[in-house]
């Protein structure tokens, strides 16, 4: 099985803690010393379970203040498969960490409260993850305990949210009922809900198949590292080194340097295991073409019969992520989109987006914090690019602040999957 | 066009160390583009190991075009710098020790009042002093997320201020495998390429590619004193007290750091494939078993990387 990245999101108090402390502790990813601090801690919480949400506790303040403040990376496994979990807190202003944790997931777990069902937190969330490119959800109806385990609680709100999930053209949608506190349907399947006849969340996240991908997709091998050894026995050597960002790389294969437009054939394919006819996308690969030209970082290798955009201006969906600067029209920044950099300027402000609503407001003048909007853009030099929906690789970027360094936004070239969906106020 | 007829195994995913490998390399081919003058801390422990693996993967056949840089306590376990030697020596890269005991005795550093003199944390300022005097920007380090809840928090890329500070409530956003390594003179960043790896995945990693590892991570016979209910190593730096009793014992290292302030745990396991059996069976955590360092408070970590631990 492969690997499977998971990003989650809540709302304060919907138990998100508590359903990660109990994938952690009933997949036996919990350590005996960090399970006895927290055995400790909950008495003297004077709790009268063992306080679950104590395993994913992190820094001083987020204790003291009992909050999350930042993404956190957990991982637990079973004997199937290994999980990467991107914990992300649920409060308004964190848009910012949920577009960062949602930004490397395959699977986005969103987690609803039975007694309030499907409230704005949940679609600006389910938005977050399909702005974001994901295409499978796992809606955990939490808290069924305090509902009576109530298939006629749980069903009404699998319906509103599938309906809204579907709008956003998520695919797979799988919506689960469960008490993370009890445990119920988490690791273990519950006996308080025989109405619910499917696996319980760690089951159905073991088994979850990833569509393949690679093998119909173009290559892309963005260009990271000219390796010239200065040793003699490879005088004439140069290696392309790159991870591929789609599609397979193969000995043989006719392919064409971009932004450059020349054209060449791959004659060596090198990856961390040895030389190799071919790797598929994310292999990090060294590869060598038969003509000896000029390719540097920046640069993209792609097959010659299916070619990105080469272009200075694009349009782009982004988010602004910084807290002491505000996006404003003209404003120059610098793009950093696969291994090149460049300087760009917002030409154009279009709109912001409500992603609560998914509508459009026009003749805004700056984005703020957590604010994601609808931008043109023109760049220094030119970026070989597809569309975010195309390859989340190509079609990504970021936007860094020239005064401070600071990462100010993440970027997604073209329209949202769900674009249809905007309405213009 | 004349494709080929796509190996379905080849399209097919990568395995998952394969995907972590390939990630890692990523991580140090980015640095090695993006920086003038990185360095990686290579301190002959196991994490470090396979990350110096990593990095001769990440660049070969060119010969690592950057140094390693060992921050020495001057309390090292005599097999572990005998193996960093000697793997420095084999792969030909230059390696430059920055000694915590010539710190001292020149008075840059206080002496450590730490319990059982451990100079744990006395590297910081020397490592922050080597980076300084080298100018490095940016510095691997071989640190895991899933070793201690503050880690669990940091970015691959970790910026540091002038003073070699971190700041998690001011951590840069990092999204996609797009790392944002701009910086100031003065400032540099820490790089973790093993972030996303796990204890059990790093000796999974080791069997499979063969990693050399010094002697005492295997089962061995070692003479131990049993204090705070870990098992410390007697040697010359660590005597034992008046009413604690040495013991010849079976033991082996889950870390290596300080000789005073690393224990052994009891193990039979001689092979790789022993302790990756044991790793898997395991109910106490890497720091919690082995790092008396860690269990002086609920944020020990933190407020040591808040000072530019690594």
């Amino acid at each position: 099985m492969k690997l499977l990245r998971i990003a989650t999101a809540g709302s304060v108090d919907d138990g998100k803690s508590t359903l990660i402390g109990r994938l952690l502790f009933d997949s036996k990813s919990v350590s005996d010393d960090v399970l006895c601090a927290a055995q400790v801690t909950s008495r003297r919480q004077s709790s009268e379970y063992l306080n679950l949400a104590l395993f994913t506790d992190g820094l001083r303040a987020e204790r003291e203040q009992g909050i999350t403040i930042d993404v956190a990376y957990r991982y637990f496994g079973t004997p199937k498969r290994k999980f990467i979990l991107a914990d992300t807190p649920g409060h308004v202003q964190y848009t910012r960490n949920m577009v960062t944790g949602a930004s490397t997931a395959d699977v986005a777990l969103i987690i609803i409260d039975a007694r309030n069902g499907v409230v704005e937190q949940s679609r600006r969330h389910a938005v977050i993850a399909s702005l974001l490119g994901i295409r499978h959800v796992v809606v955990c109806v939490n808290k069924m305990d305090l509902v009576e385990y109530s298939h006629a609680v749980f069903a009404p709100i699998r319906d509103e949210f599938e309906g809204f999930l579907n709008k956003l053209k998520i695919d797979n949608a799988h919506f689960i009922p469960m008490s993370a506190l009890h445990g119920d349907n988490v690791v273990e399947s519950s006996t308080k809900m025989p109405w619910y006849q499917d696996r319980p969340l760690l089951h159905y996240l073991e088994e979850f198949q990833l569509p393949a991908e690679a093998a119909d997709q173009p290559l892309r091998l963005p260009v990271q590292y000219v390796i010239r050894p200065l040793r003699n026995e490879y005088h004439d050597y140069r290696g392309y080194a790159g991870a591929v960002a789609g599609g397979v790389v193969y000995v043989g294969q006719e392919v064409t340097i971009l932004p450059s437009g020349l054209t060449t054939r791959v004659t060596g394919v090198e990856t961390p295991d040895g030389e190799v006819d071919q790797a598929p996308k994310p292999t990090s690969v060294t590869v060598r073409v038969a003509d000896d030209f000029d390719i540097s970082r920046g640069d993209m290798i792609i097959s010659t019969d299916d070619a990105p955009r080469t272009t200075q201006t694009f349009d782009a969906t982004i988010c602004w992520m910084s807290d002491k600067t505000v996006l404003h029209q003209d404003h120059m920044l610098r793009i950093k989109h696969t291994t090149r950099t460049a300087k760009a300027m917002i030409t154009d402000l279009k709109c912001l987006i409500d992603i609560a609503s998914l509508e459009a407001q026009t003749g805004v003048d700056s984005l703020k914090l957590n604010e994601i909007g609808r931008v043109s853009i023109r760049t220094s030099t030119p970026l070989v690019c597809d569309d975010y929906t195309q390859n989340r690789v190509t079609g990504s970027f970021i936007l860094v602040d020239e005064a401070t360094n600071d990462t100010v936004a993440a970027g997604m070239i073209g329209s949202p999957r769900f674009g249809d969906f905007i309405s213009v106020t | 066009m004349n494709l080929p007829a796509v190996d379905e195994t080849a399209a097919q995913e990568l395995s998952q160390l394969r995907a972590l490998e390939s990630e890692s390399i990523h991580i140090i081919r980015e640095v090695a583009a993006e920086f003038d003058r990185p360095c990686l801390l290579f301190s002959g422990g196991k994490d470090s190991a396979v990350m110096l693996h990593l990095a001769v993967k990440a660049l070969r056949p060119a010969i690592l075009p950057f140094p390693v840089v060992h921050i020495d306590t001057g309390h090292n376990f005599p097999e572990v710098t005998e193996f960093r030697d000697r793997t420095v020596k084999r792969l030909g890269v230059e390696l430059i020790v920055a000694s915590v005991e010539d710190a001292i005795r020149e008075g840059q550093v206080p002496p450590s009042t730490a319990p059982g003199n451990s100079r744990n944390r006395l590297q910081t300022p020397v490592l922050l002093e080597t980076i300084r005097k080298n100018k490095f920007g940016a510095v691997f380090g071989g640190a895991r997320r899933d070793e201690e809840r503050a880690r669990a928090k940091e970015r691959v890329y970790s910026f540091r201020d002038e003073f070699g500070q971190w700041d998690p409530k001011n951590q840069r956003p990092e999204v996609w495998n797009l790392y944002n390594g701009f910086i100031s003179p003065g400032q540099h960043i820490r790089v973790f390429p093993l972030s996303n790896w796990t204890e059990l995945d790093i000796w999974r990693y080791m069997a499979d590619q063969k990693i050399e590892l010094p002697s005492i991570y295997f089962a061995h016979e070692r003479e131990v004193v049993e204090r705070d209910g870990m098992l410390m190593a007697v040697s010359p730096l660590l005597q034992p007290e008046p009413r604690e009793t040495v013991s010849k014992q079976s033991v082996r290292f889950r870390t290596v750091g300080d000789m005073t302030s690393t224990a052994a745990v009891p193990s039979m396991a001689s092979t790789l494939e022993e302790v990756i059996a044991e790793v898997a069976a395991t109910r106490i955590s890497e720091r919690g078993a082995s790092r008396a360092d860690d269990r002086t408070s609920e944020a020990a970590m933190e407020d040591r990387k808040r000072e530019g631990y690594f």
